[in-house]
């Protein structure tokens, strides 16, 4: 019996620009159930950025607690790590972003953790706008203990014991487009080709960047009747729009044709390429991202891609016209700058 | 693409790189697992079934599965297959009892062989406890052909040899050793049923430039040479010795010189290097040996002063290749090159000879006197007269020869039960799932990262004293099950069933290799080159599922699968299973 990963790559695999092969973004192994769409957002994660040749030690990666919010030790293993208390992912999240915005920060969560305990602080870190990328696992119950429907679970989905859901579901792109984030994308675990490229637009994004990634529970919510398994999830999804994004190096390469397609440059000059499927949609005006949700809501449909982006975004440090230099960067006597500055600045209040 | 058909016997047989390319189809794998798990003797078995000369082979085989191994595909070197069949070999217990026991109950039926190589050893094997009364004819004192009059001993002891052509022997086979055969007619007139040529390719060529005939006293044949040394015709050379040619012949002449009296031993040879058909494992143990080997220099004359040799003149030349990979050689226009040689020992090929074989027995010869034969049963234009070995198609090797002893033991066996010939005896085939429970399988699935293992060699001071030290030690058991988890156990075979499958993408993400691709269907070359990693080696298949509820197809690239079963143990509805597919080639008593 064994149950490690082989050293041995593809001879034919490739380093990325900064040097790295797709394996050196990789983790331990998974102890995950076999199946579970949590591992495929892992590999979406790993190969987007190995393609955007990031260097792991630039990326934090924070999770609360849940099957989720296990998942980073199964990518990244170079880069930096909090797995948090249950729900308070965005605090700690908030906090280390706050003193150091060098780094690019992954938020790992599941639906328990973000639309139940975590509810209070998932809002206000959208509300503050933290520059982060927030991925919430959704599988729409509680896999960790045993399959309990989430606050996710949609009304009427049917739970592995039989049950029906009495309750409605928190959408939580709604939620997000409501309290107008900065970006939002749904997206499916089976679907990399879509996935890929909206966690790499999400990590360029200066600001608060909601995925809400649809992830069945092969071990208890993947039975007939649930709106959140792999066969649900396929028939009934539709996407906005197909999808890529272009790092600010590349050149674009694809010609997307014209009329409906649209084209949104982000704060650090990368763009998105967006090839739309619903003409009345457009990604950078809330009002029609909040309506083409609700349209394919009402119609039964899933809608994933890219929901809304406002290329504008301005991040907490540039609210609080922060240090641009890193905390841990600063020197302690201008970082701490004694009693007598202390003592300055509470007489200025006077 | 169409969905694979695992059902065929050969598409499995052929993911078994080793197996696949052992002219005897041996199952590796599973005589690898067998040694780890310190089962020589079982291991010794399943090779004794498959290529009859295990302790022979485990040391002298020219190898084919290793250059076929995939570990070569995913790292520097094959695992050492043949070394690890010898570990086999030397560490097994009492075998006889588990062979064929005779005597057989006779079936009324007369064969004669001639030759007593492994070609007709095969043969023998193969039919006698089938009831066959067997005659085996041999010029030597003994059996065992070319493995005991080309091969040094100090490549392979003669107990080894003697050990395994005497259970074939013991069988029962009547053995007219010390006969030379001089005429076919007279074995055809003989009450035999059918005849089986086995003779090898014992005609050594000689190198009729300048000075040969003047010089004939010091100059010899590789192959009667190295027979002449194996006899003890010949027991000593002079010290400056020439061998010509770059096979395996003359890397054998050049070491056995080497014992037997010869100080300055060089090897010429025409071509480049890269062009040398000697193994490479076997030039480098002549050059440890402190052997010269100078390429690009074919030979101009035989220097003879006073009636007698002394050296060789060579001209220098340099290789040329047309767009056809065809070589010319030119020459540089350097001055010649004189050695220094008390003997020259030619070893540039060797041929095919049946000068006792009447052309007016019905037995066509075509090209290159080489008997027409069908290339599936062996059969000549004679119907009771059955080629095999050396004999049939030319030069090949100890393997080759024994993988046509089966087949010809099958024809003759069809023969002589008046049988269609090409009604052959389908492979016997197995495919049994792995899966013992969570995260266990019944092998060893985890990937050892160790480099391949050296075979330790007696040291050459002691070595080059006797022609009979053998100069390879062989792996110790402790070596041996550490080159033997090496092996990635390729006959463990992934099996895709399409309607388990939920498309989770599991396997995917879990793959070390980026094997396995879910896309849509298309044409082969189309395919191969959008998969999650390219598929460009076109001698691997890909392997394809039929159509998936998203109407996509699983394509998985056969060719850097390390068989680790990771696709099968995060596979959430055993859609990917890992089961063991045992190949066995029929043999004529089974």
């Amino acid at each position: 019996m064994s149950y490690s990963k082989p050293t041995f790559q593809h001879p034919d695999s490739k380093k990325n620009n900064v040097g790295y092969y797709k394996s050196d973004y990789e983790g331990v192994i998974s102890t995950l159930c076999a199946g579970c769409g949590h591992d495929s957002i892992s590999g979406a994660i790993v190969q987007a950025c190995y393609e955007i040749s990031l260097e792991p030690h630039r990326l934090a990666k924070l999770s609360g607690i849940g099957c989720s919010s296990k998942t980073p030790t199964y990518f990244l293993s170079n880069s930096h790590g909090f797995n948090s208390v249950h729900g308070r992912m965005p605090s700690i999240a908030t906090g280390a972003n706050m003193a150091n915005k060098d780094l690019i920060y992954l938020g790992v969560s599941g639906d328990g953790d973000t639309a139940s305990i975590g509810m209070g602080q998932f809002v206000h870190a959208i509300r503050r706008n933290v520059n982060m990328v927030y991925i919430v696992m959704n599988n729409g119950c509680y896999g960790l203990t045993k399959g309990q429907d989430s606050a996710t679970a949609d009304f009427g989905s049917i739970s592995k014991a039989g049950g029906e859901n009495p309750y409605q579901a928190i959408d939580l792109v709604g939620l997000a487009l409501e309290l107008n984030a900065t970006f939002v994308g749904r997206s499916f675990s089976g679907d990399k080709s879509q996935l890929v490229p909206m966690i790499k637009a999400a990590m360029s994004h200066p600001g608060f960047a909601l995925l809400d990634v649809i992830s069945p529970c092969v071990t208890f919510n993947n039975n007939k009747g649930s709106t959140k398994s792999y066969s649900h999830v396929r028939a009934h999804i539709e996407a906005t729009s197909i999808f890529d994004f272009v790092p600010e190096e590349e050149e674009i390469k694809v010609d997307y044709g014209e009329g409906k397609d649209a084209e949104v440059e982000l704060f650090d000059g990368s763009k998105i390429h967006l090839s739309k499927l619903a003409p009345e949609w457009n990604p950078t005006d809330r009002f029609s991202a909040v309506k083409r949700l609700q349209s394919a809501k009402s119609e039964g449909k899933i809608l994933t891609g890219l929901m809304y982006i406002n290329p504008e975004s301005e991040d907490l440090h540039k609210k609080m016209n922060t240090s641009d230099e890193p905390l841990n960067a600063i020197d302690e006597h201008v970082l701490c700058p004694g009693s007598q500055k202390l003592a300055e600045i509470n007489a200025s209040f006077r | 693409m169409k969905p694979t058909d695992t059902k065929d016997p050969e598409y499995f047989h052929k993911v078994v790189d080793c197996q696949y390319a052992c002219p005897a189809h041996t199952p590796v794998p599973e005589y690898i697992r067998l040694i780890a798990a310190g089962k020589y003797t079982e291991a010794y078995m399943i090779n004794w079934e498959s290529n009859v000369f295990p302790g022979v082979l485990g040391r002298t085989c020219d190898r084919p599965c290793e250059p076929a191994c995939r570990r070569g595909r995913v790292e520097e070197e094959p695992v050492a297959i043949c070394r690890l069949k010898r570990v086999a070999a030397d560490n097994k217990s009492e075998v006889k009892h588990l062979m064929p026991q005779g005597p057989f109950i006779s079936n009324g039926k007369k064969i004669a062989l001639i030759g007593g190589g492994p070609a007709s050893l095969t043969v023998a094997r193969d039919l006698a406890p089938l009831g066959y009364e067997i005659h085996l004819y041999d010029e030597w004192n003994k059996g065992g052909g070319m493995m005991r009059t080309q091969i040094p001993a100090f490549r392979l002891p003669i107990e080894v040899l003697d050990e395994e052509v005497n259970y074939i022997l013991d069988m029962g086979i009547h053995t007219h050793f010390n006969t030379f055969v001089e005429s076919m007619a007279e074995i055809l007139s003989k009450d035999y049923d059918a005849v089986f040529v086995g003779t090898g390719a014992p005609k050594g060529r000689p190198l009729k430039i300048t000075g040969f005939d003047e010089a004939r006293e010091n100059i010899h044949i590789g192959i009667e040479f190295l027979a002449s040394v194996a006899f003890e015709h010949v027991d000593s050379i002079g010290k400056n010795v020439i061998v010509l040619g770059g096979g395996n012949t003359a890397m054998d002449c050049c070491r056995t010189s080497k014992r037997i009296g010869g100080e300055n031993v060089t090897v010429v040879v025409r071509s480049p290097r890269k062009d040398m058909k000697a193994s490479p494992w076997e030039i480098t143990d002549a050059e440890r040996e402190d052997i010269l080997i100078l390429n690009n220099m074919p030979p101009k004359e035989f220097v003879v002063e006073n009636g007698k040799l002394i050296g060789v003149r060579f001209e220098k030349v340099r290789a040329e290749y047309d767009e056809n990979g065809r070589r010319s050689l030119i020459p540089t226009g350097e001055p010649d090159v004189f050695i220094e040689a008390d003997d020259v020992i030619i070893a540039i090929g060797q041929d095919n000879a049946f000068p006792w074989i009447e052309r007016d027995l019905g037995i066509e010869f075509g090209k290159w006197d080489i008997p027409v034969l069908n290339k599936i049963t062996f059969q000549s234009t004679l119907p009771k007269v059955f080629f095999g070995g050396d004999a049939a198609f030319g030069p090949e090797n100890v393997i080759t020869a024994v993988a046509h002893g089966h087949q010809a033991a099958i024809s003759i066996d069809l023969f002589c039960r008046d049988e269609n010939l090409l009604n052959r005896p389908a492979p016997m085939t197995t495919l049994v799932s792995q899966k013992m429970g969570i995260h266990e399988w019944t092998y060893d699935n985890s990937i050892a990262a160790d480099f391949r293992y050296q075979v330790p060699h007696e040291d050459k001071t002691i070595s080059l004293t006797d022609r009979k030290i053998e100069v390879e030690l062989g792996f110790d058991q402790n070596l041996g099950f550490k080159e033997a988890q090496r092996c990635l156990n390729c006959d463990v075979q992934t099996v895709f069933t399409t309607n388990l499958c939920i498309e989770c993408d599991a396997c995917v993400d879990v793959c070390p290799t980026d094997c396995i691709t879910f896309t849509n269907n298309g044409e082969e070359s189309d395919l191969r080159t959008r998969l999650n990693a390219p598929a460009r080696n076109l001698e691997q298949d890909l392997y394809v599922s039929e159509l998936l509820p998203t109407k996509r197809v699983m394509i998985k690239d056969e060719d850097v699968c390390l068989h680790c079963g990771l696709c099968a143990e995060r596979c959430p509805t055993a859609a990917w299973d890992m089961q063991k597919y045992l190949y066995n080639v029929t043999k004529a008593y089974q």
